[in-house]
């Protein structure tokens, strides 16, 4: 029986909004899938594109990114510097063969847990279709990748045939 | 076997274009001061010798090799991994041997496609579309090449590395005084700097080392390098262009800025840093003027190809290494 | 990334919390500690607990105990959010003699065994939860505090009753105060009422007395017809700047005779203070118990200023207060703690065009109808139709417009019904019209208030339960010439209702100031999406904003009757005098710190803060973070191309480390 693939999903919170409305669905006790877990930041604004780039290569199979509603940020408005940086990562990994919809920039306030909740939801079941990411890691490639090497490097190709010696 | 008793010196180039060892011969008389303090044992743009020559030479007998090139296939490995054997003091040089350079922009593409466009030009005779492979049998025998990884791979990520040095290629002042911090060191007079340290750069980034003006960073569109008449006094970031100066370690003198042109970044991150791409992305991007998605896409398409200008020196020296295509092979 | 560099060097302890049920009931937490025992030994932990109540007495004794007698360096905590019990845990490590710091609370409660179904993957993802702290934990570094000394004056924003409740309660205690008032008048739209309900007090009765106190108090400066301009500083040490436009009237010489405004010629309509039903001179106090007292010139509308001519004023005032020639000025003054008390606008009907205001000349906004009222308003306090004439025989109100309704604002302002009710004794009051009120729910919650609903009822008011669909002068039936018919569905009747009327009145809701979210960045504070202030806890602080030193009073931060303006203006100034009473404050050692060698100067970094936190110094082509004003968000951390800023509680070590936990890359 093959088991069902579970993705490993990290999410960043900030600290004002989105944990709070992760709090607030744990209080409120709504229901989301176990594949996420989450790391506390004081504001997407701190989000570094390296934690994102360390969880894909760490054995992520998806990244979501959430933080106050624009205009709503704790910090007035560094959330608008997430989304700057997001939009760029996304279009850098897109060209890295990540798909797009590995990643996710979601905003939730304090009060929006059920939607939070929802979010998380949807978005596990997206990746769960997209199927392991599985980057290799420390550089190079799987070992299920020496086979590709070698397929890349010695294609089934006919031999060339002998050079006709040119009668005289 | 040296009988001059003067410590011995390797260079080698794996997967590289030359520019290192003209750097290195940039040196101009300085050039005398290696010969006079080191024996070259190894030096395939220099002088003849044989892999065996160096196989044969007692573990840790050469002092310092200067090791420039990718790893890109697994002669490259073999002969990293033999040196590293024969060796004391390997420095990564130059930014192939340091995060990849421009070998490791193939990191991009699978391997089918490489040969694809490498075999199959305009202006390539090959009827039968023979792509190049490892192993072959011939009348006389079997002949091998070596054999291509689907990863180019920096060089401490097949050993390990005493010490870095950066730039595409490390610049010739640098690399005089390296040399000259090694003798000294020979003659006792000081002390090589902690194993993995970064040697003949700076402490920060190429903006400390220039003169350009700068101001706050807001900008409202990115622009080519063709698109714009740069004013040289003021900082080319702010001028739209992206310049990998503030993202850039510094030792370079910041010469491509001096001379007009933004700096690509050929000496890999700052210190301590882990992925020059995603700093150098997080800093162009927190300076979009623009808070409206749409208006930060657009803003963005000025920015045609990310992958390749955020990581055109430190791919496979980057957290992500390459491209899912290429370790995929697909 | 993760690196073994301290792993030899700590001694973790892991403390998992059943919180009874709540965490045990779903995560095997034995299981769980013997596990971080077992597989994060390696890692550093040399004692792994589970225990039921980990945020009792005794649970945090446990901690304390171990840190003392285990030699432990750093200390996990697996239970609930940070936000409830961080502080518990850090004060107990404290106890236990190590930097309060070097303790972290990783949730599973909130975010595991309250979220999640599956016991299984619950109990897999608190080992990678606590896995994650206890890399974490490995980086953390030993911070202290910062203090920082309190000013003992406080600036109030907003002259209306909550802040003048707010400084009547700091000028009081013996503390500096300044007010800052955009119109000439303190007063606000109190000042504007006729009778407040429930006790229909003379609004003027109640409050010109407490606006003269606050006028002539020796600890209140007061700045109307002023704006604050720019905020700089931190909590305990802010430095305002205001501007003073020129009232045209030197304040010195003044002496609030009124002959400039008996004699000036020209007469301008008063869209403020008379909601547009009067007229007043171009100079003018807005009403004659203003505070101050001094008059200003509209500069738009005098004929001095426009045309060269007249100045009346300037000739007849015994004094020589006018002045022409008059200047803006800028005030720079320092202060420790801010109260913004900025009040609200009224909702603008004309937005809802089926109910006609603007179009039939007899439908009235809530605020044109309280001068009606007012005994010193346009019509005396005579409750008559536009033409200044004619009582009305049948009078409608209508509750909730523009409140409770997505299609302008979601949320009820709180004080519509209470105002309706009073509109509709007020009528009955002063006429013998019939009187209609068209409500949704009628919210009479707080005290006397169902009482005079009882009263209202009790005068044989007449109350439709239903939204009004539209206000009409197109007659169909007879007996609708010439009238206002109210369309609306009854909902307790079951039947569409057509009601000719003379008057309708609309209650308007509130809204937030238009330049709310302008005022807001000013001050550091954010805005809800409905845009009132943000405080810092919905229930448990409605005062404080989550900027430490900003406070809040008054219908800013969300709509409320006079005595909760009243209640919120004191518990800020009650807030603020303890502030001022400590002389310093605390603040979070979260920072952000730039490394002078690793920067290159690029100021990259230089505006993003928020804060102006990062300056940069043009000798050493440098940039620094001011840590006072540092709020600790991480935005510069992250942005910096040269990786030279760091961050204090959220290191990219303390990070990246928390990340290899999570993903499980260390364990055994």
């Amino acid at each position: 029986m093959i088991e069902p693939f579970e993705p490993l999903i990290i999410g960043f919170t900030c600290n004002w909004c989105s944990y709070r409305a992760a709090d607030m669905a744990g209080i409120s006790r709504i229901k989301y899938p176990p594949n996420i877990r989450l790391i506390r930041l004081m504001c997407s604004g701190r989000l570094d594109p390296t934690f994102v780039l360390k969880a894909l290569a760490g054995g992520a199979d998806g990244v979501m990114v959430t933080g106050c509603h624009p205009g709503d940020c704790h910090y007035v408005d560094q959330n608008y510097k997430a989304l700057r940086r997001f939009l760029l990562l996304k279009r850098t990994l897109t060209q890295l063969g990540v798909e797009p919809e590995r990643l996710k920039l979601y905003w939730a306030s304090a009060a929006e847990g059920i939607y939070l909740a929802q979010a998380i939801t949807e978005f596990t079941e997206q990746v769960r279709t997209l199927g392991p990411l599985h980057w290799p890691r420390n550089g190079g490639f799987h070992e299920e990748g020496k086979e590709l090497v070698a397929a890349a490097v010695n294609p089934v190709v006919a031999l060339p045939q002998q050079p006709e010696e040119v009668k005289e | 076997m040296s009988t001059n008793g003067k410590p011995k010196f390797a260079m080698y180039w794996a997967a590289s274009c030359g520019g290192c060892e003209i750097a290195v011969l940039n040196i101009h008389e300085k050039i005398l001061d290696v010969d006079a303090n080191f024996e070259v044992v190894f030096w395939p743009v220099a002088m003849d010798a044989k892999y065996k020559d160096v196989e044969a030479m007692e573990d840790g007998s050469i002092l310092l090799t200067l090791f420039n090139g990718a790893i890109r296939n697994d002669e490259n490995e073999h002969i990293a991994k033999l040196l590293r054997q024969k060796t004391k003091i390997l420095v990564a040089f130059g930014s192939c041997a340091n995060e990849g350079c421009m070998p490791a922009l193939a990191n991009l593409s699978p391997l089918h496609e490489i040969f694809d466009v490498a075999y199959h030009t305009i202006s390539t005779d090959n009827p039968q579309g023979i792509h190049p492979e490892p192993h072959y049998t011939v009348p006389e025998g079997e002949i091998s090449i070596p054999t291509l990884y689907p990863v180019v791979k920096t060089l401490d990520q097949v050993v390990d590395v005493d010490y870095y040095m950066p730039g595409c290629p490390p610049e010739s002042h640098q690399i005089a005084a390296v040399i000259d911090l090694v003798i000294q060191v020979l003659q006792g007079r000081a002390e090589l700097p902690p194993k993995g340290s970064v040697i003949g750069a700076g402490n920060s980034t190429v903006c400390d080392e220039c003169k350009r003006t700068r101001n706050v960073k807001n900008i409202k569109e990115f622009k080519r390098i063709q698109e714009v008449m740069l004013d040289p006094q003021l900082c080319i970031l702010e001028q739209g262009v992206i310049c990998s100066g503030p993202a850039t370690r510094s030792g370079c003198t910041a010469l491509c800025p001096t001379a007009g042109a933004p700096c690509i970044g050929c000496y890999g991150p700052a210190a301590d840093v882990l992925d020059f791409g995603a700093r150098l992305m997080t800093a162009v991007a927190s300076v979009i003027d623009s808070n409206d998605p749409t208006e930060i896409e657009h803003i963005l398409d000025g920015i045609p190809d990310p992958a390749g200008m955020f990581y055109r020196f430190n791919l496979a020296g980057s957290v992500l290494h390459s491209s899912k295509s290429a370790w995929e092979g697909k | 990334m993760s690196s073994d560099e301290h792993a030899p060097q700590e001694r973790v302890g892991v403390y998992v919390c059943h919180c009874g049920t709540n965490i045990a009931g779903i995560v095997d937490v034995e299981n769980v500690s013997k596990w971080a025992g077992e597989h994060l030994k390696s890692r550093g932990v040399v004692i792994a607990r589970d225990y039921k109540f980990m945020c009792s007495s005794l649970g945090q004794e446990l901690i304390e105990k171990d840190i003392k007698e285990l030699g432990l360096t750093r200390v996990v905590v697996a239970a609930c959010s940070p936000h409830l019990h961080e502080k518990t845990f850090r004060t107990a490590t404290a106890r236990g003699g190590l930097n309060p710091y070097f303790c972290e609370l990783v949730s599973i409660r909130e975010q595991v065994s309250w979220v999640h179904t599956d016991k299984a993957a619950a109990t897999a993802k608190s080992k990678a939860v606590i896995a994650g702290g206890v890399e974490r934990v490995l980086y953390h570094e030993a911070l202290e505090p910062l203090h920082v000394p309190i000013h003992p004056a406080t600036l109030i924003v907003g002259g209306g009753i909550a802040g003048i409740s707010a400084a009547l309660e700091i000028a009081d205690a013996g503390f500096p105060v300044y007010m800052v008032e955009r119109e000439p008048s303190i007063g606000g739209h109190m000042a504007q009422f006729d009778k407040t309900f429930p006790t229909m007090d003379c609004s003027a009765c109640i409050l010109t007395p407490k606006m003269v106190s606050v006028g002539t108090h020796p600890h209140v400066t007061m700045l109307s017809w002023s704006e604050v301009t720019k905020v700089d500083g931190y909590v305990g040490n802010f430095t305002v700047t205001v501007r003073k436009k020129p009232r045209y009237v030197n304040t010195e010489l003044c002496t609030g005779c009124g002959i400039c405004q008996e004699k000036c010629p020209k007469k301008v309509i008063d869209d403020i203070f008379e909601a547009g039903l009067s007229y007043r001179k171009v100079v003018y106090t807005p009403f004659p118990q203003a505070v101050p007292k001094y008059p200003v010139i509209d500069r738009e509308n005098c004929t001095y200023f426009q045309k060269g001519t007249c100045k009346a004023c300037e000739k007849f005032c015994p004094t020589n207060a006018i002045d022409f020639n008059q200047k803006e000025e800028y005030v720079t003054f320092p202060v420790g703690n801010i109260i913004l008390a900025t009040g609200f606008e009224p909702f603008d009907p004309r937005r809802i065009p089926q109910y006609g205001y603007g179009r039939l000349a007899n439908v009235f906004t809530s605020l044109e109808f309280e001068r009606l009222c007012n005994a010193a308003g346009p019509t005396q306090g005579k409750v008559v139709l536009r033409d200044g004439v004619t009582q009305p025989k049948a009078v409608g109100i209508i509750h909730c417009v523009g409140s409770r309704d997505r299609n302008y604002n979601n949320y009820c302002s709180v004080i519509c019904c209470m105002q309706s009710l009073k509109f509709a004794h007020l009528v009955h009051e002063r006429t013998g019209a019939d009187v209609y009120n068209f409500y949704i729910d009628i919210r009479t919650a707080f005290k006397d208030y169902d009482e005079f609903y009882q009263r209202v009822l009790e005068e044989g008011t007449h109350f439709v339960r239903g939204k009004v669909a539209e206000v009409t002068d197109a007659a169909r039936e007879p007996g609708e010439e010439g009238k206002l018919i109210v369309q609306v569905e009854d909902t307790l009747l079951g039947k569409q209702r057509r009601i000719p009327l003379d008057m309708v009145i609309l209650s308007a809701g509130l809204e937030p100031r238009h330049d709310a979210k302008e005022t807001a960045k000013l001050f550091g504070i954010s805005c809800s999406s409905a845009g009132w202030y943000i405080e810092k806890h919905p229930k448990l602080d409605p005062v404080a904003t989550l900027t430490e030193g900003i406070f809040l009073a008054g219908v800013a931060q969300g709509p409320k009757d006079i005595p909760a303006c009243v209640a919120q203006g004191a518990a800020a100034a009650a807030r603020v005098l303890g502030r001022i009473e400590q002389k310093e404050i605390e603040l979070e050692p979260i920072r952000a710190t730039v490394d002078a060698d690793k920067c290159s100067g690029c100021r990259i970094c230089n505006d993003l803060c928020p804060f102006t936190a990062i300056s940069f110094h043009e000798d050493t082509m440098v940039s620094e973070i001011n840590p006072a004003l540092c709020q600790g968000c991480g935005t510069c951390v992250a942005a910096c191309p040269a990786g030279a800023i760091s961050g204090t509680g959220f290191s990219d070590k303390q990070v990246l480390a928390q990340l290899d936990g999570l993903l499980m890359l260390n364990v055994a």
